[in-house]
């Protein structure tokens, strides 16, 4: 009985990790090339969820289609913040990008509301598919999907990244701008391709909490935003495959500790952000910023 | 082959370069020698686009190159070894040179290219999956020479090669440079260093505060007393 209990939470755990870890990546990988906290991550999270909930509910859309529409539409979103918030102001002063993430946030937060209104919205997805029952352990199927989603996004951005030109392009360009211009590399493009993929990841988890959770609103970006950030920051911000194991532990931590102390759930996050930051700055996976010789 | 028109550029309100005219001729080694902060590197940046130009004209095999973007410049044959090296420290060798082949789409052109670099730098090819960030320094500047190499340039900047490097290494490193020159790529040689690089070009530079002050043959330059008095240190 404890035990089927104790792996009932473990999945649960895993699978709200998986959605942290897909919202991380998407700070880590912006930071990881502009050293942007791009603070508008948890609305384009947001937007992500309810265009999969318009694709659902207006247009009946299958889960699939919605899906892929909130990953787009997420994708496009981060494009054209980047153009017009952070790229003017990618010679000023580091605090001016951070306003302006911050100004982008809030913006777009009244935006949903004006647009949206400021109840939340069920989100009835209409699919099916089978469970999995592994003896004491036991996923749903909603869970299975997440955790399949999740799993694949991140073992293709793992690829993109790893294996491809573009992705050897976005790595060489977080090390070294100017020598990355020296190669050839265009690298307004790939920046603006970074915030492409880091939102389209964001947006992906934007519309499997919503079916998760059954709800979208306005404001449910903020408490995943800063969540997926604390996971950034426990992987070691700018590491990606630390953005996805940070994402896991942080699901973990949060809703075993929830069995103990529930009232605590979003607490825990934070205590880890101020354990993580006092004892190990850089991150789980992080490393020493290199001096430059 | 390479024409700068009287290029002025600034950081801010300061000027850095006031007005630098400068030749290379296809085939030759030409040097721009000088002291720390007098416009070496800011003259090497200026054409390849890192800086932007305030005024004058940048003309590369007899084409108007002045404000294009980098990837462009690059594209029409110049690479650069930045000064530091500045290898992908977190990459490995390999990743280092194919990214030098960026522009170029040919896998097989850069297989073929990355044989000709292994001829030159035998080592980089025992090193091929060692990150780059853990070569020793005369690695790395032949890993960055190396690179530049992948791009095939017709003209190759280099800023302080020199720097930082063990005489020995120094030494390997310009009759390297030497050999690429010989296989017919012009070079614009920018160093501190400048007995050296007086030793293998043909042509040299003085320049002082953003000003080319002085213009000969290498050769002439070595016996000029004025440049052995405040550069060769005799």
């Amino acid at each position: 009985m404890f035990f089927s209990q104790f792996f009932a939470q473990v999945v649960n755990g895993l699978t709200l990790g998986s959605t942290y870890a897909l919202i991380a990546l998407g700070y880590t990988m912006v930071y990881g090339i502009l050293e942007l906290i791009n603070f508008a991550h948890s609305e384009i999270y947001m937007t992500g969820a309810f265009i999969g909930l318009m694709a659902v509910t207006v247009y009946k859309l299958p889960f699939a289609a919605a899906l892929l529409a909130g990953m787009a539409g997420a994708c496009m979103l981060g494009v054209i913040i980047e153009k017009v918030a952070y790229r003017p102001l990618r010679k000023a002063n580091r605090i001016a990008p951070l306003i302006s993430a911050i100004g982008v946030s809030i913006f777009l937060q009244n935006a949903a509301l004006l647009a949206m209104g400021p109840q939340a919205r069920a989100f009835p997805a209409n699919f099916s598919a089978p469970g999995l029952n592994l003896g004491i352990i036991q996923i749903s199927p909603l869970q299975l999907l997440i955790l399949i989603i999740s799993i694949f996004l991140m073992v293709g951005l793992h690829f993109l990244i790893q294996k491809t030109k573009i992705g050897q392009a976005m790595r060489a360009t977080a090390q070294d701008k100017e020598t990355a211009q020296l190669m050839g590399i265009k690298i307004d493009r790939v920046i603006s391709f970074t915030f492409a993929i880091g939102s389209a990841l964001g947006g992906a988890a934007g519309v499997l909490v919503g079916v998760y959770f059954n709800s979208a609103d306005p404001m449910m970006g903020f408490f995943p935003g800063l969540k997926g950030f604390v996971a950034a920051v426990l992987g070691g911000i700018g590491n990606i495959p630390g953005a996805m194991v940070g994402g896991l532990i942080l699901g973990l931590a949060e809703v075993l500790g929830a069995v103990y102390m529930s009232q605590y759930k979003d607490a825990i996050a934070f205590a880890v952000l101020i354990l993580i930051l006092l004892f190990k700055p850089t991150g789980l996976m992080g490393r020493r910023v290199q001096e430059k010789v | 082959m390479l024409r700068l028109d009287n290029v002025v550029t600034h950081y801010g309100n300061i000027q850095a370069l006031k007005g630098i005219s400068l030749e290379i001729n296809q085939g030759e080694i030409v040097t721009v020698i000088g002291a720390n902060g007098a416009g070496k590197t800011t003259t090497l940046k200026a054409i390849c686009g890192l800086v932007s130009i305030s005024s004058g004209k940048i003309f590369f095999r007899g084409k108007d190159i002045t404000g294009k973007p980098t990837s462009d410049i690059v594209g029409s044959g110049i690479a650069m070894v930045p000064e530091g090296r500045r290898v992908f420290p977190r990459m490995t060798v390999l990743e280092n040179l194919q990214l030098g082949g960026y522009l170029n789409g040919d896998k097989n052109l850069i297989r073929k290219d990355l044989e000709r670099v292994f001829e030159l730098f035998p080592i980089l090819k025992q090193r091929l999956k060692q990150i780059a960030g853990t070569l020793s320094g005369g690695e790395q500047q032949m890993l960055a020479i190396g690179r530049a190499l992948m791009a095939r340039p017709k003209l190759l900047l280099l800023d302080e090669p020199s720097m930082g490097l063990a005489p020995m290494i120094v030494s390997n490193i310009f009759d390297i440079i030497q050999e690429i020159n010989q296989s017919g790529t012009t070079i614009l040689l920018v160093e501190q260093n400048a007995h050296m690089a007086l030793s293998i070009a043909h042509k040299g530079y003085v320049i002082e505060t953003g000003r080319i002050v002085l213009e000969d043959t290498a050769k002439n330059l070595l016996n000029n007393e004025q440049v052995k008095k405040a550069y060769l240190g005799e």
